[in-house]
This record gives C-alpha cells, structure tokens and sequence, in this order.
C-alpha cells in the first residue's frame, strides 16, 4: 500500500482511538469529581497534595513531551543520532515520573491510605494509575521501536510509527494537566 | 494453581446440566465433524485466518445465529416459567437460575446477536458501498470478531464452569458487588463483555476511519447512501460509548477484585453512579443498533419503491441529530432515582424531542413510496412489519418519557414490551430486511420467497402474541424479573408463552428459508449481480463479490451511484490489467482470541498467573506482528 495513504489512514485512526481515550479518562474524571467528598472521615485531596512533588512531577512529564517532540522531528530530518537521543531522553523522563508516581502510591499505601480505604481513595488511584498504566504502556512501545529503528534505520514505516507514539505521548500530556488542574490544584484550594 | 476453581464448579443442578452437556458435546460433536471431513486446512485458510471482510461478515452473522438460539432458549424459559409458577406451586426453575437466565437473555441478545448481527451486514456492505476493496485495517478487523467470539465463549463457559450473573442484564450495583453476589457469576459478565467491548471499538474505529477515508473518488460525504451514513452515526457513537462501558465495568471489577469502593454500600461508594454511567453507554448504545436498521430500510424502500429516496438531506440531518440527542437522554432510564424536578424535566423533553428525528424519517419513508410504483418481496415485507411495530414502540416510548408516568411504569412489564417493541421489531426486523435484501450479494442466490413470507407473518403474529399481554400486565401492576406471577394474570402470561412458540415457529421457518435455499440454489442464482435493481454500488459488482470486490474502483458522479452508472451505460469492466494489493491471511487474530479467552477466564477465577500470562502473550505477539515486512501480496487481474 501506498505509505502517504497509510500514514493517512494510520494517523487518523490513531487520532480516533485517541478521542476514545479521552472518553474512557472523562468517565474516569467525572467519577473522581463524584467520589472525591466521600473520604468516610479518611484522608481527603487537601491533605495528601504536595504542591512542590506535582509541579516535578509535571515539569518531568512536560519536558518528556518536549523531547519526544524534538525526536519526531528529527526522525523526519532521518537523523537517526539525534532521533534517538531525544527518544532516550523522553524514556528516561517518562521513567523518572513513573517513579515519583509510583513513589507516591507507595507512601499513601504505606500511611493506611490504600485504594481500598474509601471512595476518594478508589477513584484517586485509579484515576492516576490509569495515566500511570498509559505512561508504562508508552514506555513499553517507545522501548520497541527504539529496538526497531536500531535495526533497520528510519523507514517510513519507524517514522510513522514514532508519528504516531507521540501523538500518544502528548495526549498523555494534556491528561495530565487535567489531573493536574482538577485533582491537585483544584484539591489544595 | 487455579485460583477459586474447585471441583464443586462443575457440579449444577439438573436442569442446569442440560446445557451444561449441550455446550460440551456441541464443542465435541463441531470438532469430530472438522476431523471426519478432514477440514482443518479448509478451516484455517479459509476462515480462521481470513481478513476478508465478507467472509468475517459471514462468521460474525453465524455467531450472531448461534447465540440467537441460546438467548431464545432462555427467553422461552422465562416464558414458560412466568406462565406456569404461582404463589405455592413455583415453576420448574429456582428463583437463583432464573435470575441467571434473564440476565443472559439480555446480554446475549443485545451483546452476542443484535452487535454480531450488526457488525456482520456493516462488514458485508460498508465497504461495497462506498467503493473500496476493504476496510481500513483488514487485521484488526479480524481481531475485532474473533474478540467477539471470546465474549460469547466465555458467557458460554459461565454454563459448564460455574454460574452466570443472576443480576439483570446491567449488573446494577449494589447486587453485583462481591458482598451480594459473591460468586463467580458477575466476574463472567464483566470479563466476557469487557473484552468483547474492546473488540467493538477496534470495530468501531475501523469503520469510521473506512468510510471517511476510502472513499471511492467522487462519492462526497453528500453522496453516501444512507445505509452508509447511518453506520457512520452509529460508528461515532460506538467510540464515544463503549470507552464508558470498559470504564464502568473496569471499576465494578476493580470492587470486586480489589476490594475498592466505587459502588459499594459502605465506606463512601456510590451505587447511583453505576447507573449513571451504564446507561451513558446503555443509552446510545440503543442507538447504535436502530441506527443501520434506519439505513437498511432508507435502501429497501426506495429500490422496492422504484423511487429515488425522499428528503435525503432531511435524512442526514434527522441521523446525525439522534447521535448528539442519544447523548442527551440517559436519565429517562432511572427518573425513579430521586435527580429532582428540573433534572427529570430535562431529560424528559430531550427524550420526546429524539422522536421528532425518528418521525422525521417515518415520514421520508412513507413519502418514497407515496406514488411508487411498489414491489413486496420479503425485505418489504419486513419494513412493512417494521414500522407499524415500531410505531407502537415509539409511542409507548414518548409516553413513558413524562418523568410522571414513568414513576407508575418504572421496571414494569409496559417497560420490557415497549423495548422489545424497539429492538424485536425495529433492529431484528431492520437486519432481516437486511439480510433478505443483500443475501443475494453475498451468496450469489436469493432466499425461497415464500419460506420468507411464512416466516415473516409467523414472526410479527408471534411479537404481538407475546409481548402485546405484556403491556397489559404493565398497567396490572406486573414488575419485570419476576419468578413467581399472581393468579390473576396468569392468562395473559399463557398468551405470551403462546406467543413464544408462534415465533419459534418463524425461527423454524427461517431455518427452513435457508436449508431450502441453499438446496434450490442453482434455480435461485443471481447471475446479473443486481436481482433487485438497485441504486447503489455494492450491486455494480458480481455477486457474490470477487475478494477484492472491484476490479475497477468506480467514480462517482451523483447519488444512487449505481443508478447513475446504469442510466448513463457506463463501462465498469476494465480492458487493461489491473494490480491489486491484497493482505495475506493472518492467524493473528485467533491467537490474541484464545490469549485474552485465557486472560478473563484467569480473571474470573482468580487464577493471576494466567492473567499476567495471556496479557504478556498478546504483546509478544503484537510486536511479532510490528516487525513482519510483507503483509500484502500483489494479484493481477
């Protein structure tokens, strides 16, 4: 098949799923906006945010953003050093920020303050693991390609899959300052 | 090892192990033949791999026949139950089967019959309408059913391996939580339906991007046939709905796994949003079935009218209006639910304002055949049959939608007859219109006319028969799920069960339609690729269909494109040799089927290591696939 008619087609389907992500996070977030008063007299949204650790942990998935933008780029430029630069660059952002995530969860557990404490908590972790889940399954996929490319250089098909991975990469992104916005800012209020 | 399963789950009462024995010696008895015949090559080239959009067309509609006869079986059960068990003398089934059995009826017929049913004719006639060789992603297409397909096995393992949910069709919380529903039963559900529900989306995107994207050039949005328009809506409705669905029951597993507390009774939970976001799926949900059944009809009518199709633009505009407003009316299903006034107001004006789109297209309808010159072959037949149910369905509908009434008809039996008016007589109706209409594409044959008529007339006497009493036993009081009915409306309860058997006895007929077909199928043979001269381009080519459907992707000058083609006699063989790309076959599908089959019934009991293990086979696999060079070959004709 022709590659400009399969980046067409690939890239709008992809852009299809991606709104239908958005659907499943809107369920996700509408719950959340239901759930987050019923702390059962458990810790609520006010005092687990920590300000200064969010805006890391955003600055870290940003810039990831950022890098992944500048790989993209300079994949279509086919050059495949710095491509692969930038792509490392954003694995090793996205990793860091899946570790202060996972950092955080890890202490809320450790508090008593588990998933299964109250239906704030439930619908807190799921809501971010969730953007958590999206992050690895990134994560994963930019592992593989990188593999690929390794092997076989910047053929249309590694472009238009790298296309379409940060497509994937910036919507994760702009979930994030949902949660951001709603969960943490709206939270610390 | 394996987690919750013990022994004990194989063990079921005697009515139970009817079909217990049923599904496992069908499975035995479907092998054996495979290996008398020597099939397995057949098999596997043929089908099993195939990413042929006709023939996945084919197997989804065989599924979709399959599971009719489990969800008929179920709902002659309750039939018989309700027509039989009085206070002091129930019925041949416990109050505990019985709840498995209407709940299965309904997931059955609108997850494993209306949806394959559905996904079957859009395979069939999508891309043959609008000109293209294929769909957009031949491969996920083939995922997308045989995803399906691990839906219905697991409902249908749920008969051998322990029960079924005994929850109604939408596991409404706080029943379905684990503290009241501790068995395995509502694990099946969400598992068979989360995963089919992947498989429907895939489905759904790979439609939309078909029809906006391959295109033959010259058909403008403007110059689809509706049937095509009205699977985009419904297309559209199926991305925006089912991520709802996969969230809902996601967190409906995550309480009953992992112990959280989204729609418990205790520590915060809220059960009303349960409902709130099932029927944010449920509702459109309903739209995506009736909306091809409006297509399907917007095609039969004109060809059978002799007439092109009145008000097409109005058409449009009338289907793209139910998708935004199917959005808008999802409370209608609980206004019991104590939202307040204004809320249960809104919702039920958007609900009466929906049936001014619906009237819309009643009224297209009806003008297209106003001063036709009408033909009555069964597709007609089944319109006819259609609109004057749908019509009671659509006003029993309007009335129900004053928040007022509907507290008196709430979870009613007018409630269960008023909707199985929409979905018996408007979406079963619609895809046998369908059916009857396009066989002959398909199949290169039409089906026995008079079987077809029989049929037909069997099946809208058996719908009156048996669901007319029902409305009745609405207004008596009569609430829906009921194991044990009062003396006093018993008779009517005997009439609907006479109604059942009228329409077995069409089901019986329909059967018979198709054995006598394929029997008489040289007498029947569409030789022209256009037996009904049609309008549109699905019938420009043989029939049955050549794999790559047109040698020559056609132009399109205007609406009613094959019409144009036929008035204008314009070639639409090629002299000159075309190359045409075709996708190799591909197992694919089957494997991530039997990974995820492997994956839900991990989850449903408890055994995580499977899981883990089914979830890490689907990604080896999917990278295999990433790293495969050639997945097409080229053919010359």
């Amino acid at each position: 098949m022709k590659e400009e008619s399969l980046l067409d087609k690939v890239t709008f389907g992809f852009w299809v799923y991606l709104m239908s992500d958005c659907v499943l996070f809107a369920g996700l977030f509408a719950t959340y906006a239901v759930l987050q008063d019923a702390t059962f007299g458990r810790v609520s949204i006010e005092t687990i945010v920590d300000l200064p650790f969010v805006l890391l942990e955003t600055v870290v998935l940003l810039s990831s953003s950022f890098t992944a933008g500048i790989a993209v780029l300079r994949a279509r430029e086919g050059k495949k050093a710095q491509s692969l630069f930038a792509l490392a660059a954003t694995w090793i952002l996205g990793f860091f920020f899946i570790l202060l995530e996972g950092s955080e969860f890890v202490h809320l557990v450790g508090e008593g303050s588990g998933p299964g404490v109250s239906a704030f908590l439930s619908s807190f972790f799921v809501l971010l693991g969730t953007h958590g889940l999206h992050v690895s399954i990134g994560l994963l996929w930019m592992l593989i390609l990188a593999a690929y490319i390794w092997r076989r250089g910047f053929t249309d098909t590694a472009v238009r899959r790298l296309t379409i991975l940060s497509l994937f990469w910036h919507f994760l992104d702009i979930i994030w300052i949902f949660i951001f916005t709603f969960v943490y800012l709206f939270g610390s209020l | 090892m394996f987690g919750i399963l013990t022994p004990q789950a194989f063990i079921h009462g005697p009515i139970e192990t009817v079909p217990q024995l049923m599904v496992v010696f069908g499975g035995i008895a479907v092998m054996g033949l495979v290996l008398y015949y020597r099939a397995w090559g057949w098999l596997y080239r043929e089908w099993l791999t195939t990413l042929d959009h006709k023939k996945i067309g084919v197997m989804y509609l065989i599924l979709s026949v399959v599971m009719l006869f489990r969800g008929g079986a179920d709902a002659a059960m309750m039939r018989v139950q309700q027509a039989t068990s009085l206070p002091g003398s129930p019925g041949f089934l416990t109050p505990e089967h019985y709840g498995q059995i209407f709940t299965a009826h309904g997931v059955i017929m609108i997850f494993f019959v209306a949806m394959p049913f559905m996904f079957a004719l859009l395979n069939f006639i999508v891309p043959l309408q609008i000109g293209a060789r294929d769909v957009a992603y031949p491969l996920l297409n083939s995922i997308s059913f045989w995803l399906t397909v691990v839906g219905a096995m697991l409902l249908n393992a749920s008969l051998v391996i322990g029960d079924f949910a005994a929850t109604g069709w939408l596991a409404y919380p706080p029943l379905s939580e684990l503290a009241y529903s501790p068995g395995v039963g509502v694990d099946y559900y969400i598992w068979a339906l989360q995963i089919a529900g992947v498989g429907t989306l895939a489905a759904g995107i790979n439609f939309l991007v078909t029809i906006i994207k391959m295109r033959a050039p010259g058909m403008s949005l403007m110059r689809m046939p509706i049937f095509v328009w009205t699977s985009l809506g419904s297309m559209i409705l199926v991305i925006f709905a089912f991520p709802i669905l996969t969230v809902t029951l996601a967190l409906l597993a995550l309480d009953r796994t992992l112990g959280m507390h989204f729609f418990t009774t205790d520590l915060g939970g809220s059960a009303m949003m349960y409902v709130n976001l099932i029927w944010a799926w449920g509702h459109p949900e309903v739209y995506i079935l009736i909306l091809p059944a409006f297509g399907i009809f917007s095609e039969i009518v004109p060809v059978f009218s002799q007439k092109k199709l009145f008000g097409y633009t109005s058409m449009v505009v009338a289907t793209m209006s139910i998708v935004v407003l199917s959005f808008l009316v999802w409370v209608h299903h609980f206004f019991t639910m104590g939202a307040g006034a204004d809320v249960n107001a809104f919702f039920g004006i958007m609900t009466m304002v929906i049936a001014i789109p619906t009237g819309v297209k009643v009224f297209n309808w009806l003008f297209t055949m106003f001063r036709g010159r009408i033909l009555f072959p069964t597709p007609m037949l089944w319109f006819m049959g259609f609109l004057s149910t749908f019509i009671i369905g659509g006003m029993t509908g309007v009335l129900m939608s004053v928040p007022a009434a509907d507290f008196e008809l709430h979870n009613s039996l007018f409630l269960v007859a008023h909707f199985h008016n929409m979905v018996i007589g408007g979406v079963l109706f619609g895809y046998f219109a369908g059916l009857a209409y396009w066989f002959p594409k398909l199949f290169g044959f039409t089906l026995n006319e008079r079987l077809g008529r029989y049929a037909f007339w069997s099946w809208i006497t058996g719908f009156l028969l048996a669901f007319m009493p029902l409305y009745i036993l609405g207004f008596m009081g009569a609430t829906r799920r009921l194991d044990v009915v009062d003396p006093s409306w018993q008779p009517l309860f005997i009439v609907a069960a006479l109604g059942v058997c009228v329409i077995a006895l069409a089901i019986f007929f329909q059967f018979l339609q198709l054995v006598v077909s394929i029997k008489q199928r040289n007498q029947y043979r569409d030789t022209t690729g256009d037996p009904w001269n049609g309008r549109t381009l699905e019938w420009s080519t043989s029939s049955p269909p050549p794999h790559y459907n047109f040698a020559v992707i056609p132009t399109v000058t205007d609406r009613d494109a094959w019409w144009e083609i036929k008035k204008q006699n314009l070639k639409t063989i090629s002299e000159k040799k075309v190359e045409i790309e075709i996708p190799n076959n591909s197992f694919i599908g089957c494997i991530i089927a039997a990974c995820a089959f492997a994956f839900g019934f991990a989850m449903v009991w408890h055994m995580w290591w499977l899981a883990v293990l089914g979830i890490v086979a689907i990604v080896i696999v999917l990278i295999i696939r990433s790293l495969e060079e050639h997945t097409e070959h080229t053919i010359t004709i």
